[in-house]
């Protein structure tokens, strides 16, 4: 077991902070307020290959597909900045570019990956319908064949990106039956006609990441934009989900130590009873209590990713990672906020943002709940 | 063409501890970076490169750590790196560093094309020692001309034509021929960051070249403390005075903590 990071991973952990403490950091605020990530960012995470992180170079990418503590480290370091960047980011990589380049076919990298790890297109996930939440099976969203087209329609909503989005992974019903087997992930242009995007939602936190609901309208797409197999979608979402959760375990590792660092800082400058808050125990214990959920989370996501390479199982140590990172993040942004007290409530420090981040990545991409029901599930299924 | 761009590996803090018995810097636990004025020499050679088509090979003298920032440069877009690095070399002054540094060029010059153009960039100073004595010592050493403190910089054919700082207000602009050094200040350029493929390809793909001082062929007594002409009597750290306050907000936010802030001081 080896726990020090690769010259490279520390290459990019330090390149990545110190990107994000100069661009990033400085407009998280606007951002927040503006519900809108800012688009000279935008150009320069471009510039920087962030959007094709963990895609090979051939298609566009930096190449840390077979590296993803890497691609985490990166995640974290962005979401330190702005958990928002950190969410567009991973998500964009982790459930969009990725599954393309793991489950696409040539044609489909061509068509779709390249401009997405480029960054020219974002990419977004389908998943969510009004009735299908963390009952995933419940699609709606139907995909009717039609000659060698399937034409689709119904309604997607909270999806990360939608609005901004370029290309969408569409997740649709191909068939009436048991719907698990019935379930066709499409790659969909956002040109094509029919779709549209219906309303963007304002949010209670990462409130730059665009979140949106998504029209589907006699939506005609050819066959072969069929990714991974027809009826093969609902066990590829759940491996593409599995993915995807060590990214936004990694964001919110960020997130937590964003809030950590903050507390740290103000407890060591703010005096009261002539002395700097941080000398009290009962911030001291905050502190401490904050780090250790943090490290664990980050040993948890950095163990998952870990497996991930290895092509070990890794759906259930993904989702212990995504589950004790976002409470993690929760407790370290609650934590901050109470260090600060009347300071923490106001917008002039970042940790009012972080509480507000935090409490997002205990419900989007898996509630706690549902992580606790996959790593039951699994544990009671192979037995003791 | 070649632009050879030499960089220093320092301690990326603001605030520096001396160890008191041996009169140096305390390097354990303090980050290291590319020193700020290099980056901008790195940049410097980067553009060229792009509009003018050339090889920029990154060196630096220093121990083997150095060689995270050879990577780094070549993460930026550099071609290669060479560390120069052997026991004989430390404990080298500003004289001693030049020469070693001269003879590294030589030798890349001589083992490729010895008639083929070169430019070298220098940053001005690093932060650490300060001296800025590198950049003309060297030219010195290969026996080409230099212009120091540079601004901007034109290069046509085989000639460069440089803008100079010149006593803090003055701007003086000096034509020259290649081959020839130059050593640039921070308002010439903002330094790129290196992308997320620059730095995989620096790890994955790229090899730094190693020369110590018997692959140099160097004088012992011009290399490390034996080379130096100056010696050290003194260090210490700059004091910090008074407790600086960094008010953070929007510029309304900011004015009245300001005021707040003078008010219970009781200057306002």
């Amino acid at each position: 077991m080896e726990f020090t990071l690769t010259e490279k991973q520390k290459m990019l952990k330090k390149i990545t902070r110190q990107f994000a403490e100069e661009f990033i950091v400085p407009v998280a605020r606007e951002s927040d307020e503006k519900q809108e990530l800012d688009d000279t960012v935008y150009q320069k995470m471009k510039e920087m290959n962030y959007f094709g992180a963990c895609i090979p170079e051939e298609y566009g990418g930096a190449g840390l597909h077979n590296d993803t503590i890497g691609f985490g480290i990166v995640i974290e370091e962005i979401s330190r900045a702005d958990a928002a960047w950190g969410i567009t980011i991973a998500v964009h990589n982790g459930v969009a570019a990725y599954p393309i380049y793991k489950y696409g076919t040539e044609d489909q990298k061509q068509e779709f990956l390249i401009d997405l790890a480029k960054g020219n297109k974002v990419g977004a996930f389908c998943l969510t319908e009004p009735n299908a939440g963390s009952d995933a099976a419940g699609v709606r969203l139907t995909a009717v064949k039609d000659g060698d087209e399937y034409v689709l329609n119904g309604t997607k909503i909270f999806a990360t990106s939608g609005g901004i989005a370029g290309t969408l992974l569409v997740v649709a019903k191909t068939g009436e039956k048991d719907s698990r087997k019935q379930m066709t992930v499409f790659l969909v242009d956002s040109k094509t006609p029919g779709y549209s995007v219906g309303v963007k939602e304002d949010k209670m936190g990462v409130r730059a990441s665009n979140t949106s609901e998504l029209v589907f309208q006699d939506v005609r797409v050819p066959e072969e934009n069929i990714l991974g197999g027809a009826g093969e979608g609902f066990k590829m979402a759940m491996k593409i989900l599995d993915f995807g959760r060590i990214g936004i375990a990694a964001q919110c590792v960020g997130l937590g130590q964003a809030a950590l660092e903050a507390s740290i800082k103000y407890a060591n400058e703010r005096v009261q009873f002539n002395q700097p808050i941080g000398r009290f125990q009962a911030i001291q214990w905050k502190i401490a209590d904050m780090a250790i959920a943090i490290e664990s989370a980050r040993l948890f996501t950095y163990k998952a990713a870990y497996l991930h390479d290895k092509g070990e199982q890794f759906g259930m140590a993904s989702s212990m990672a995504k589950l004790t990172a976002s409470e993690a993040a929760m407790q370290a942004a609650h934590g901050a906020v109470q260090i600060h007290g009347g300071y923490g409530l106001m917008k002039a420090y970042p940790v009012e943002r972080y509480f507000r981040d935090a409490k997002m990545g205990e419900i989007y991409e898996g509630t706690s709940e549902i992580q606790r029901l996959v790593i039951a599930n699994n544990l009671l299924r192979k037995g003791a | 063409m070649k632009i050879f761009v030499c960089v220093k590996q320092v301690p990326g803090v603001s605030e520096i501890k001396i160890d008191p018995k041996t009169n140096t810097l305390v390097r354990e636990g303090v980050e290291s970076v590319i020193n700020p004025n290099d980056r901008n020499a790195i940049e410097l050679a980067l553009t060229l490169k792009e509009k003018h088509g050339a090889e920029v090979l990154v060196l630096s003298m220093g121990p083997p750590q150095a060689e995270e920032i050879l990577r780094e440069s070549i993460a930026m877009g550099a071609d290669k790196g060479f560390l120069l690095t052997d026991r004989a070399f430390a404990g080298a002054d500003t004289l001693a560093t030049s020469y070693t540094l001269s003879l590294a060029i030589k030798k890349i010059l001589k083992e490729s094309d010895p008639e083929e153009k070169y430019l070298v960039i220098c940053g001005a100073q690093a932060i650490d020692g300060d001296t800025g004595q590198v950049p003309p010592e060297l030219a010195e050493e290969l026996g080409i001309p230099q212009i120091a403190y540079v601004l901007s910089i034109e290069l046509n054919e085989d000639k460069i034509v440089a803008e100079r700082k010149f006593r803090a207000v003055e701007i003086v602009v000096i034509e020259t021929k290649l081959p020839a050094l130059i050593s640039v200040l921070n308002d010439i350029n903002k330094p790129r960051y290196p992308s997320m493929a620059g730095i995989l390809k620096a790890h994955d793909n790229s090899k730094i070249t190693y020369y110590n001082a018997q692959d140099l062929n160097a004088d012992e007594a011009k290399i490390g403390l034996n080379g130096s002409s100056t010696e050290v009597w003194k260090i210490f750290a700059p004091e910090r005075k008074g407790n600086r306050v960094i008010l953070r907000g929007t510029l309304e936010e900011i004015v009245q903590q300001l005021c707040q802030n003078l008010k219970d001081d009781k200057i306002l």
